[in-house]
């Protein structure tokens, strides 16, 4: 029995149970019994198209989300739960993913929708179009359609991460009848969706606000609660602030004001704030080191780099408690963390003593050597860390040339391996098969792609398990890899892991249900209350 | 006698210059224009960057087809020689960011923006005149002290501060004008409700912004009216027994006004700039946001489009104001 049909049963046996208990059902109508209203929500930056199934831009999957669906959707443990699909069921050989999809479903504009979508989304947009989705359905040789209401993907090779990747930020159906035949990228409908979600759009006003209103023929009938749901682009972190604070908008994700704003504004009675609700993306702060820069290369300067700086110091005053220590690159949250990997507690007199021992006295100076060091240009948080690591790593003996600049020349100079030293707010993504191995596996080292094996890092036995997970069908056996795979990165630290980071969403108390699971700020918000 | 009558050959000389002007004017843009991409090409990192930095995911394949569908592949001189054929058949492209046509995101904000910076001048220009008068005309007073220092102190605040405290007062703890935005969002309004929706959306951005230029207009006005009360024509309109009110409105004044024309042309001209810090603060959807984040995003066919209108209006702009001087003042040969 293959884990994922046990996921599955589990799945069905949850849907059945709240059916089943009055109890739960009645306190979820009395949340539920506030409707009507619009929901507000903050943007910090205008999302460049309105379709996240090959663009996977923030702000974007914020908005897209709530009209656009995917197969699965998945609760606060990550498991997965029907959506357009309503059950599933995987062969003994883990080849063959069958697909039962939701009878009645209309496309907001009225056509049916079927096993063809599902099909043309996986093979014409997913699989050639998606940034991730290359490696995620690399096994998909091809989705059979039976009948209208099943979708048959059949697989070269198993794939244990696919039940995973079928959220509907990750691997969103797109309706067929107005793509195909088209190209997709710059299709109209991108910036005008047509979906099978809770709501549908009714306007984009460019650099002003985009307007949702409640789809009345949604499959889940009774819902949603709101009658429609607007997202404000305000650019400016006060104005943002300011916004919330007297009840202009209702809710933002990710950080919307500067931390210290957040903690000011969480002292209000009418306010809340909740770091859930990101287990799904599983933002992580790293430093990436350039592997092919002497002395960068020598496993025990990286260390000595990973001792000098405290990471309790980072946590307590620059990202003022929304962070916790990372031990490694998985989150504490994830089923694959493993916190039985080598420590690097703060110490810079063992430091200074490591980098005597290898052999990089202190010249001119008292220094070294010099590094450059690209910090991400995202949030002061980032600067200010940037800053102390510079600090840090003085009284080391290493000198740090910070360079500022904007996010594009950031991005083209550590892709092109330019730089000593960068910062980076990756997600990890809750199976690290999406997030984590890209950025270790030797095969992914290519010049010139953001977001790959920057570092140069090759290991054979990382390599090897990279290799193993993705056809590994045997959960256990697949968490154990990815232990031993948090171990070496640990070992031989091509990265140094700094942070898990804690994003704060700010709401006011009179929106309800706004955080239900693991992906909040891409949930569909058809649960989602407004109590005036 | 700045009030020169408009005569036949008068309006000969008018006509030459602006044919002048105008031929001039063409291959200054052109100019401008092929700097402007060169300059852009220069910068480190593409929209590709821009764009992927933003997803935090990437395969080789999908940074290829971007490069590819973007036109990104070719050599500079291929894209610069594209860009102007297509601008000469008034196509100002296609923006890789926004996946629309540039003159439409363009056209989209040009009235949000004409709006914010001609009100704000216009507001600015008229208590500017007021407040400089008054202080000339009590030169030396406390008055004009304390004229002198509001000005120096609303012209050296950062605007952003201004804006922000300007909300904090108002729509956070008054709660009497809108937290930015130009318009209620979903609100369902006939026209002169839409308007008056604006407008009182349009009131603390115009006050924020029309507080720095007032302050200008103030400074200004006040040293040209002193210096325009040093001439000979003013000691012989008193000694006539000309009324001291009619002196400084009459005589002074309009003489003095000149420089100030002069400087609103210039602002005017930077108008499709917009005000990047005001529209940012208040959320209001201009051109010079758009901009600012065109840079952010690479997205180059957006910024040379609004760097190219932008350098038509101020070509234009001065063209205007080269006319009105020759027209105005029969001694300035427009040459």
């Amino acid at each position: 029995m293959s884990y994922t049909r046990r996921d599955a049963a589990r799945g069905i046996a949850g849907i059945a149970a709240a059916a089943a208990l009055p109890a739960g059902g009645a306190r979820a109508q009395a949340q539920a019994g506030a409707r009507g209203g619009t929901l507000t929500v903050m943007l910090a930056n205008e999302p460049p198209t309105l379709t996240s199934a090959f663009n996977t831009a923030l702000p974007l999957g914020s908005v897209a989300t709530k009209m656009l669906e995917g197969l699965l959707a998945y609760d606060a443990n990550m498991n997965p739960r029907p959506s357009l699909a309503t059950s599933w069921d995987v062969s003994a050989d883990g080849l063959t993913y069958t697909f039962r999809l939701r009878a009645g479903v209309k496309w907001h504009d009225g056509r049916d929708f079927t096993s063809a979508d599902v099909a043309f989304s996986a093979m014409s947009v997913w699989k050639e179009l998606h940034p991730r989705g290359r490696a995620v359905f690399a096994n998909l040789a091809r989705v059979d359609t039976p009948d209208p209401l099943t979708a048959i993907f059949r697989l070269s090779g198993p794939s244990p991460v696919l039940l995973s990747a079928l959220h509907a930020y990750e691997s969103q159906i797109l309706p067929r009848h107005l793509y195909e035949g088209t190209d997709i990228t710059t299709n109209p409908a991108n910036a005008a969706p047509v979906g099978t979600g809770p709501f549908r759009f009714r306007e984009w006003r460019r650099g002003q606000f985009i307007m949702l209103e409640r789809n009345p023929d949604y499959w889940d009938t009774g819902k949603p609660a709101l009658d429609r749901v607007v997202f404000r682009i305000m650019t400016d972190a006060g104005a943002r602030s300011a916004a919330i604070e007297n009840g202009s908008v209702d809710i933002g994700f990710f950080s919307p004001v500067s931390l210290a704003e957040t903690e000011r504004l969480k002292t209000s009675r009418s306010i809340e704030v909740t770091t859930r609700g990101y287990e799904y993306a599983s933002p992580m702060f790293f430093m990436e080191l350039n592997l092919r820069k002497t002395p960068l290369e020598d496993v025990r300067v990286r260390r000595a780099m990973m001792h000098a700086i405290d990471r309790r110091f980072i946590i307590e005053n620059i990202f003022l408690g929304y962070a916790e220590p990372a031990t490694g690159p998985i989150q504490r949250s994830s089923p694959f963390y493993t916190p039985d990997v080598r420590q690097y507690e703060f110490n810079p007199r063992l430091a200074n003593q490591m980098l005597d021992e290898a052999g990089y006295r202190r010249g001119a100076g008292g220094w070294r050597f010099t590094i450059t060091h690209d910090p991400v240009p995202q949030g002061d948080e980032h600067a200010q860390t940037a800053d102390y690591v510079k600090q840090a790593l003085a009284t080391v003996g290493i000198n740090v040339d910070v360079r500022r600049q904007d996010l594009a020349s950031q991005i083209r100079r550590v892709s092109q391996w330019e730089f000593d030293m960068s910062s980076n707010p990756l997600f990890a993504m809750f199976d690290p098969a999406l997030g984590v191995t890209r950025l270790f596996w030797s095969e992914n080292i290519r010049q010139g792609v953001p977001f790959t094996n920057v570092s140069g890092f090759r290991n054979a036995e990382i390599d090897r398990i990279v290799a193993a997970q993705a056809t590994e069908r045997d959960a256990e056996a697949r968490k154990r890899l990815f232990w031993r795979l948090q171990q070496i990165v640990m070992e031989e630290v091509p990265l140094l892991y700094l942070l898990e980071v804690k994003y704060a969403t700010i709401a006011n108390r009179r929106v309800r249900n706004h955080t239900t699971d693991g992906a909040a700020a891409f949930g569909n918000f058809a649960d989602v209350t407004i109590v005036r | 006698m700045a009030a020169g009558r408009t005569t036949r050959s008068g309006w000969l000389r008018v006509g030459g210059v602006l044919a002048r002007r105008t031929v001039q004017g063409v291959p200054i843009v052109l100019g401008i224009l092929v700097i402007n991409f060169l300059l852009l090409n220069a910068t480190p990192g593409d929209v590709v960057d821009a764009m992927l930095g933003q997803m935090g995911a990437a395969d080789p394949e999908m940074v290829a087809r971007l490069r590819t569908q973007f036109g990104l592949d070719r050599p500079v001189h291929e894209r610069l020689l594209l860009y102007v054929w297509n601008l000469a058949r008034l196509d100002l492209g296609f923006s890789a960011f926004y996946n629309m046509p540039v003159g439409t995101l363009i056209l989209e904000r040009l009235a949000g923006t004409a709006l914010l910076m001609l009100s704000s001048i216009g507001l600015a220009l008229a208590l500017g005149i007021v407040t400089g008068v008054a202080a000339a005309r009590r030169f030396n007073t406390a008055w004009d002290t304390l004229i002198g220092v509001a000005a120096l102190l609303f012209y050296a605040t950062p605007v952003f501060w201004i804006g922000l405290m300007l909300l904090v007062l108002f729509s956070v703890k008054l709660g009497v004008l809108p937290l930015g935005g130009m318009q209620t969002i979903g609100a369902e309004f006939g026209l002169v409700e839409a308007t008056l929706d604006v407008l009182w959306h349009l009131v603390l951005p115009m006050a924020t912004l029309s507080l720095f230029f007032i302050a200008t207009y103030t400074r200004l006005m006040r040293s040209s009216m002193l210096e325009a009360y040093q001439q000979d024509w003013v000691r012989t309109a008193r000694a006539k027994g000309v009324p001291e009110g009619r002196v400084a409105y009459r005589h002074v004044l309009r003489n003095a006004l000149l420089p100030v024309v002069t400087v609103v042309g210039v602002q005017i001209g930077a108008l499709l700039g917009g005000a990047v810090v005001v529209e940012t603060v208040f959320n209001w959807p201009g051109l010079g946001r758009l901009a600012y984040d065109a840079v952010l995003q690479r997205d180059f066919n957006l910024l040379l489009g609004i760097l190219f209108m932008s350098s038509v209006v101020v070509v234009v702009v001065n063209i205007v104001v080269d006319l009105l001087y020759a027209v105005l003042d029969p001694r300035i040969e427009a040459s």
